[in-house]
C-alpha cells in the first residue's frame, strides 16, 4: 500500500490524514455546527427545538439574567479556589518527588496516576463515604471526642471542592513535575551562595524558572474545574449549583436544549480566550528565553 | 598564633552510600590557607577536594572536625551567612536573568543601596573584561565570556575568600591557559585569598602559591609548587604531578639527607624522605627531564649507568627516550632540542649504547 503510494506525494499525504479528517469532521465538528444550530433557535415544548426552527438570538441573552452571571461567577470562584488548592499542594508534592532517587521517583509518579486510572464516578463515590455523617472523617472524630454530632461535610461547596480537588490534583501535579525536574538545583545553591535566604531564592530563582509548569498546571485544572458537572452534582448532592450542572440541567429536567447550548458555547469561548492567553503567554516566555 | 584566612581543622565527611553503608568522602583533613594567598586542592576524582571545598561554602557541613573564615568557626552558619563566594563549574548563572542582574543578585540580597549596585556591577564586568555587557542573556554568551560572568558576579560582593571548584573544566584547552594566567593577574589585583579546586596539575602548578595534594580523601602534602615538584613526600604525589621514573629496590643506607639504594645490581644515590629507613624496601623517583644522555661515559661517577636506548620519540621541543639500564630497571629521559636535530647518535636509532647519569639532588627515595 506505502509502496504503491510512493512518489504521489500529495496522494500519500491524504490518505494519511484523510481518516483522521473524516472521524473529526464527523464527531466533532458537525455536532458543534449542530449545537451551535440549536443555541441560537427557539425550544421546543418537550426538549428538542421548535419545529420548524425560529432563530433568535434570546438564548444568550438570557444567559445575562443575574441569576446565571451569579452561577458562572461561582463557578469562576470555586474553579479558582480550587485550581489555587491544587497548585499550592501540587508544588511541594512535584518538588519532593523529583528529589527522590530516580528508583523512587517512578513509583511515586505512578501513586499519582493510579488514580486516573480508576472510575471517576467510582472515586467520587468513595469519596462521598468518607465525608458522610457516618464517614470515616466524623467517626474518627466522634470517636475522639472532638465533636459530638457529627459535621455537616457533604452536599455543600466544601464537598464540591474536596471532590474537585482530589479530582484534579494530578493535573496540576505532573507539568510542575515536568518543570521542576528541568529546574538546575547547583542554582540554588548560586542563590545561598550570594546571600538569598530559602524564601529569597524560591522566589527569586526557583519559582520564576519553574513557572511554566505553574501556569500549565493553573490550565489543566482551572479550565475543566470550571465546567465540572459530574463531582459538584454528587457531592454537592443538587444544593451547589456550577455552571457544568446548569448545562446538564438544561438537556435533562429544564428540557431547555438552545439555552444549554448557548451556555455550552460561551463557556466554551471563555476557555478558548484562557487557552490563548496562555499559549501567548507562553510564547512569551519562550521569545525572553531565546533573547 | 597567625590568623588563617580559612582553617580546617581535622575535618571529616561522610555520606550515607547507595545501599546503607558510609562513605568516606574527607577523612580528617587539616589545612591552613594564608591571607591573601591562591591556594589549590589537586587531586583525581573522588579524592574529596570538592567536598572540602563544598564545606567551606557551607553546601556541606563536616560530620566532624570544624572550619574557621579568619578564625572565627562557622558550625551550622548557612551559606547565604557565610563571608565567601563560589564560581561553579558549571557556572550556575542565572539564565531568566540579565548578565547584570546576574552580577547584581548579591549585593541586591545583601541590601546594598541602589545607587552603589549600578556602579559596582559595571565596575566589576569591566574587571573582567566584558564592559557594557549587561543587557545580555548568560545564553548569549560563549562558555568563557559566562565564566567571567561568574567570577564578577562572586566578586562584586567582596568575598573574604573566593571558592572555586573547576571552573576552567568546560573550556577548551587554548581559553584555559588564556585564564590561568588571567585568574592569576586578578587575583593578585583583588588581593582576595583564592581555593582553587582542580584535578590538572599543570594549572595548580601555573597559578598557586600553595598546593594541597589530596587523594582518597586526605591531604598527602602541602606546599608551593617547587616543595611539590621538587620534594615529592610520596609515591602519589610525585606521580600525580608531572611525570617521574619509579626504581624500586632497597635501602642500603641513610646519611644526613642522603641515601644509599641498590635495585637489580645497580647503586644509587639520592635524597631521602623522612622516615625511610636503611634496609627498608623503598622507590626511587627521578624526573625523565632531571636525567643527562651521552654517548662518552660522563666524568661523574655517581649514579652514571651504562645503557641501551629501545624507544625514541621526537615530538618537537624535546626527544623523548627509553634506555634499559639493566634486565629490569629502564628509564624515562627528556631531552630539549635546544640545538637542530639531525646528530645522528641520538635522534632515534634503537638499540645504541649511551651513558645516562644525574646528580644525586635530582633523585628522591620515598617510602613505600
Amino acid at each position: 500500500m506505502l509502496n504503491l503510494l510512493r512518489g504521489h506525494r500529495p496522494l500519500r499525504l491524504g490518505a494519511l490524514l484523510a481518516p483522521g479528517a473524516l472521524w473529526m469532521l464527523l464527531f466533532f465538528n458537525l455536532p458543534l455546527v449542530i449545537v451551535l444550530f440549536i443555541s441560537l433557535v427557539e425550544r421546543g415544548r418537550a426538549g428538542g427545538i421548535k419545529l420548524p426552527p425560529v432563530f433568535t438570538f434570546g438564548n444568550y441573552g438570557q444567559f445575562f439574567d443575574a441569576l446565571y452571571l451569579g452561577i458562572f461567577a461561582s463557578s469562576v470562584r470555586i474553579g479558582l479556589i480550587v485550581t489555587v488548592i491544587c497548585v499550592f499542594l501540587g508544588y511541594p508534592l512535584a518538588f519532593f518527588i523529583t528529589r527522590r532517587h530516580p528508583r523512587w521517583r517512578d513509583t511515586l509518579l505512578l501513586l499519582v496516576m493510579i488514580p486516573f486510572w480508576t472510575n471517576f464516578l467510582v472515586r467520587t463515590y468513595a469519596l462521598k463515604q468518607v465525608l458522610g455523617a457516618d464517614g470515616i472523617v466524623n467517626s474518627i472524630l466522634l470517636n475522639f471526642g472532638l465533636i459530638s454530632r457529627p459535621l455537616d461535610l457533604l452536599f455543600n461547596e466544601f464537598a464540591v471542592i474536596v471532590g474537585l480537588v482530589y479530582g484534579y490534583l494530578p493535573f496540576a501535579i505532573l507539568p510542575m513535575y515536568a518543570s521542576i525536574e528541568k529546574f538546575d538545583f547547583t542554582l540554588m545553591e548560586a542563590a545561598a551562595d550570594l546571600g538569598a535566604n530559602l524564601r529569597r531564592a524560591f522566589l527569586r530563582v526557583m519559582l520564576p524558572m519553574t513557572l511554566p509548569g505553574v501556569v500549565a498546571a493553573f490550565v489543566l485544572v482551572f479550565v475543566p474545574v470550571v465546567g465540572a458537572f459530574i463531582t459538584p452534582d454528587i457531592m454537592g448532592g443538587g444544593k451547589v449549583e456550577m455552571i457544568g450542572t446548569l448545562i446538564n440541567r438544561q438537556f435533562g429536567t429544564a428540557r431547555n436544549w438552545p439555552f444549554g447550548s448557548a451556555i455550552s458555547l460561551v463557556l466554551m469561548a471563555l476557555v478558548l480566550v484562557g487557552v490563548i492567553a496562555y499559549f501567548r503567554s507562553g510564547a512569551a516566555e519562550r521569545e525572553r528565553r531565546a533573547l | 598564633m597567625p590568623e588563617f584566612a580559612v582553617e580546617l581543622r581535622n575535618v571529616s565527611k561522610r555520606f550515607p552510600g547507595p545501599s546503607g553503608e558510609e562513605v568516606s568522602a574527607v577523612k580528617n583533613v587539616t589545612m591552613q590557607i594564608r591571607d591573601g594567598e591562591f591556594f589549590s586542592m589537586l587531586g583525581p576524582s573522588g579524592c574529596g577536594k570538592t567536598t572540602s571545598l563544598r564545606m567551606i561554602a557551607g553546601f556541606e557541613l563536616p560530620t566532624q572536625g570544624e572550619v574557621y573564615i579568619h578564625g572565627k568557626p562557622l558550625g551550622q552558619t548557612p551559606p547565604f551567612k557565610r563571608p565567601v563566594n563560589t564560581v561553579f563549574q558549571s557556572y550556575a548563572l542565572f539564565p531568566h536573568m540579565t548578565i547584570g542582574e546576574n552580577v547584581a543578585f548579591g549585593l541586591e540580597m545583601k541590601g546594598a543601596p541602589k545607587s552603589e549596585i549600578g556602579p559596582r556591577v559595571k565596575q566589576a564586568l569591566e574587571m573582567v573584561r566584558l564592559p557594557g555587557y549587561e543587557k545580555r542573556r548568560p545564553r548569549q554568551m560563549s562558555g568563557g565570556q559566562q565564566q567571567r560572568v561568574a567570577l564578577a558576579r562572586a566578586l562584586v560582593n567582596r568575598p573574604e575568600v573566593l571558592l572555586l571548584d573547576e571552573p576552567l573544566g568546560a573550556l577548551d584547552l587554548k581559553l584555559r591557559k588564556e585564564m590561568q594566567l588571567e585568574l592569576k593577574t586578578l587575583q593578585r589585583e583583588v588581593g582576595i585569598t583564592f581555593i582553587y579546586v582542580t584535578h590538572d596539575q599543570e594549572e595548580a602548578l601555573t597559578m598557586s602559591d600553595r598546593i594541597a595534594v589530596m587523594n582518597h580523601g586526605r591531604v598527602l602534602q602541602i606546599g608551593s609548587p617547587i616543595e611539590i615538584y621538587e620534594e615529592p613526600n610520596s609515591r602519589f604525589v610525585a606521580d600525580f604531578i608531572g611525570e617521574t621514573n619509579f626504581i624500586e629496590g632497597t635501602v642500603l643506607s641513610v646519611d644526613s639527607g642522603t641515601a644509599e639504594f641498590e635495585a637489580d645490581g645497580l647503586r644509587f644515590k639520592a635524597g631521602v624522605e623522612a622516615g625511610v629507613t636503611r634496609g627498608s624496601r623503598a622507590t626511587l623517583a627521578v624526573r625523565p627531564e632531571r636525567i643527562r644522555l651521552s654517548h662518552a661515559p660522563p666524568q661523574e661517577t655517581l649514579n652514571a649507568f651504562a645503557g641501551v636506548v629501545y624507544e625514541s620519540v621526537y615530538i618537537g621541543t624535546d626527544t623523548h627516550y627509553r634506555v634499559r639500564l639493566s634486565p629490569t630497571v629502564s628509564v624515562r629521559i627528556r631531552q630539549q632540542n635546544t640545538v637542530p636535530v639531525g646528530m645522528p647518535a641520538l635522534e632515534g636509532p634503537v638499540g645504541v649504547k649511551v651513558w645516562v647519569s644525574w646528580p644525586p639532588e635530582n633523585g628522591r627515595v620515598l617510602a613505600e
